[in-house]
């Protein structure tokens, strides 16, 4: 690759809030980091730790939750979900080496187009500094020493078995 | 008609699976009449130059238990899948990578050097390691390596079925081989038990509300157990709404709470992250200092939500090793 490493990041936002701020920030022209690849959920609530797993797996390097503040969900209840779920994977997360700066949740309302580009901005310069997580690297380098260590088991000769005649 | 061939094999486990072969206790006798068992370490004795020496694919079937995580592990799993018409995952090591399969937290160096030296049981001044060649009165006896990784079975072969659990039950495994021996088979990479979660055949099922809403944790042994009650009214962690069924609830029947070892079902990609979702969302409180003191009771989150499957799951590892 001669290209320079550049952050990916994988960003769910909710249909109601986030999403429609990113919306307004287009319309807006601001302009802001393009490190991001969002995804459109119906709620905050509806990211499942798999999406986030899965995304670190196939190579993000950082993921990105955007939901309504408390108290606006459109449904209720669904950012408190999030918010919840997030607390305790970001620890597990942190227990399996992904340090906390890759896994960011911030309330943004459908009016804070502003806030959609500091944060994106502020996120791609904090995981440039980190440098790239690079999981799908990181499993075939793992992997190599099933190819390399192989060879170094030579079988025992068959006729140096101990005999109890 | 020759009988079919079987084997039995260990890798990275306890013995444990081996232990329900031997639970199959007169029912193995059935088995016996209607197999020829062409290796099976733990009970008889074969070489594996013997294996070596077979047809390809002239064993019928192969139950692979353990993980793997040496070189002759590796070896052998390359050996028996070429060897065998059916190879089976059997129990939650080969499933999932196991409890082995916890060490993908730390790196290969640390592990050997608790083992040899640091352990408060071991005596060993000399700092000794296992070496993989040596020279002894003339012989140079090899030793397999230690992987970097421990990997289910299915990350180093193709696996034809998986039978889980840790171990697999006598019940899954007489209808395992019985459906082996008859033809009558699920499609290939199928689990040979029910598709559907513990909770299900739960004998405490009809105490689980529906909403829940934790305000502690407790682990089984800081509090008296109620034996009627579903553990997760309790405050107990219980792995059974993201865990596969089969087991008919044994640890339950005991009083302990479910800790995941059948893996999750057909549609789950990682169970751990299944188990941390569902029991977050139905946590108390709705601020963060109070979301986390409730959190406090899950100490080790990691060790919590993927006792059995770490080696399997989306991460695999602690990624900075």
């Amino acid at each position: 690759m001669t290209k320079e490493w550049t952050p990916r990041i994988v960003a769910f936002f909710c249909n109601w809030c986030t999403y429609t701020a990113a919306d307004l920030a287009g319309v807006s022209r601001m302009k802001y980091a393009a490190n991001t690849r969002t995804i459109r959920l119906m709620c905050s609530g509806r990211v499942d730790p798999q999406f986030i797993l899965e995304a670190f797996a196939r190579g993000a390097d950082g993921v990105l939750i955007g939901g309504c503040h408390p108290n606006d969900c459109h449904y209720g209840e669904g950012n408190y979900k999030m918010l919840r779920r997030f607390a305790l994977l970001q620890r597990m997360l942190q227990d399996l080496g992904i340090g906390e700066e890759r896994l960011r949740l911030e309330w943004i309302s459908a009016a804070e187009g502003e806030k959609v580009k500091s944060v994106i901005n502020d996120m791609v310069k904090k995981i440039t500094a980190l440098g790239p997580l690079d999981l799908p690297g990181k499993c075939a380098d793992w992997d190599r020493e099933l190819t390399e260590l192989a060879p170094a088991v030579e079988p025992a000769p068959v006729e140096s078995e101990v005999t109890h005649a | 008609m020759p009988k079919p061939k079987v084997a039995f094999y260990w890798c990275a486990s306890c013995g444990g699976c081996e232990e329900t072969v031997v639970d199959l206790a007169e029912d193995i006798l059935g088995v016996v009449e209607k197999v020829d068992i062409v290796l099976w370490p733990v009970a008889m004795d074969f070489k594996y130059k013997d294996v070596g020496a077979m047809a390809d694919q002239s064993i019928f079937a192969t139950l692979l238990n353990g993980a793997i995580r040496s070189t002759e592990q590796e070896a052998m799993a390359h050996l028996l899948r070429r060897k065998s018409r059916y190879l089976i995952a059997y129990g939650s090591c080969a499933c999932t990578g196991g409890i082995p399969g916890l060490a993908n937290q730390f790196p290969r160096e640390q592990i050997l050097k608790f083992n040899y030296e640091d352990a408060p049981s071991v005596v060993n001044e000399a700092k000794t390691r296992p070496q993989l060649v040596f020279e002894e009165d003339g012989r140079r006896p090899h030793l397999p390596e230690l992987h970097h990784v421990v990997r289910s079975l299915d990350q180093v072969v193709a696996v034809d079925y998986y039978i889980p659990g840790c171990p697999p039950t006598p019940k899954l495994t007489l209808a395992a081989v019985a459906a082996l021996l008859d033809g009558r088979l699920p499609p290939k990479g199928s689990v040979l038990a029910p598709d559907i979660a513990l909770c299900e055949e739960c004998p405490r099922r009809d105490s689980k509300p529906t909403d829940l809403s934790f305000t502690e944790f407790k682990r089984p042994h800081q509090k008296l157990l109620d034996p009627d009650q579903c553990f997760l009214t309790q405050g107990v962690v219980c792995m059974g709404p993201a865990t596969r069924q089969g087991c008919e609830a044994q640890c339950i029947a005991g009083n302990m709470p479910c800790t995941g070892c059948f893996g999750g079902t057909d549609r789950v990609k990682d169970q751990g992250a299944k188990l941390l979702s569902s029991l977050c969302s139905n946590l108390g409180p709705k601020e963060e200092a109070g979301i986390n003191q409730v959190l406090a009771g899950i100490p080790d989150p990691v060790g919590t939500f993927y006792r059995y499957g770490l080696a399997r799951s989306l991460l695999r590892r602690k990624v900075d090793l």
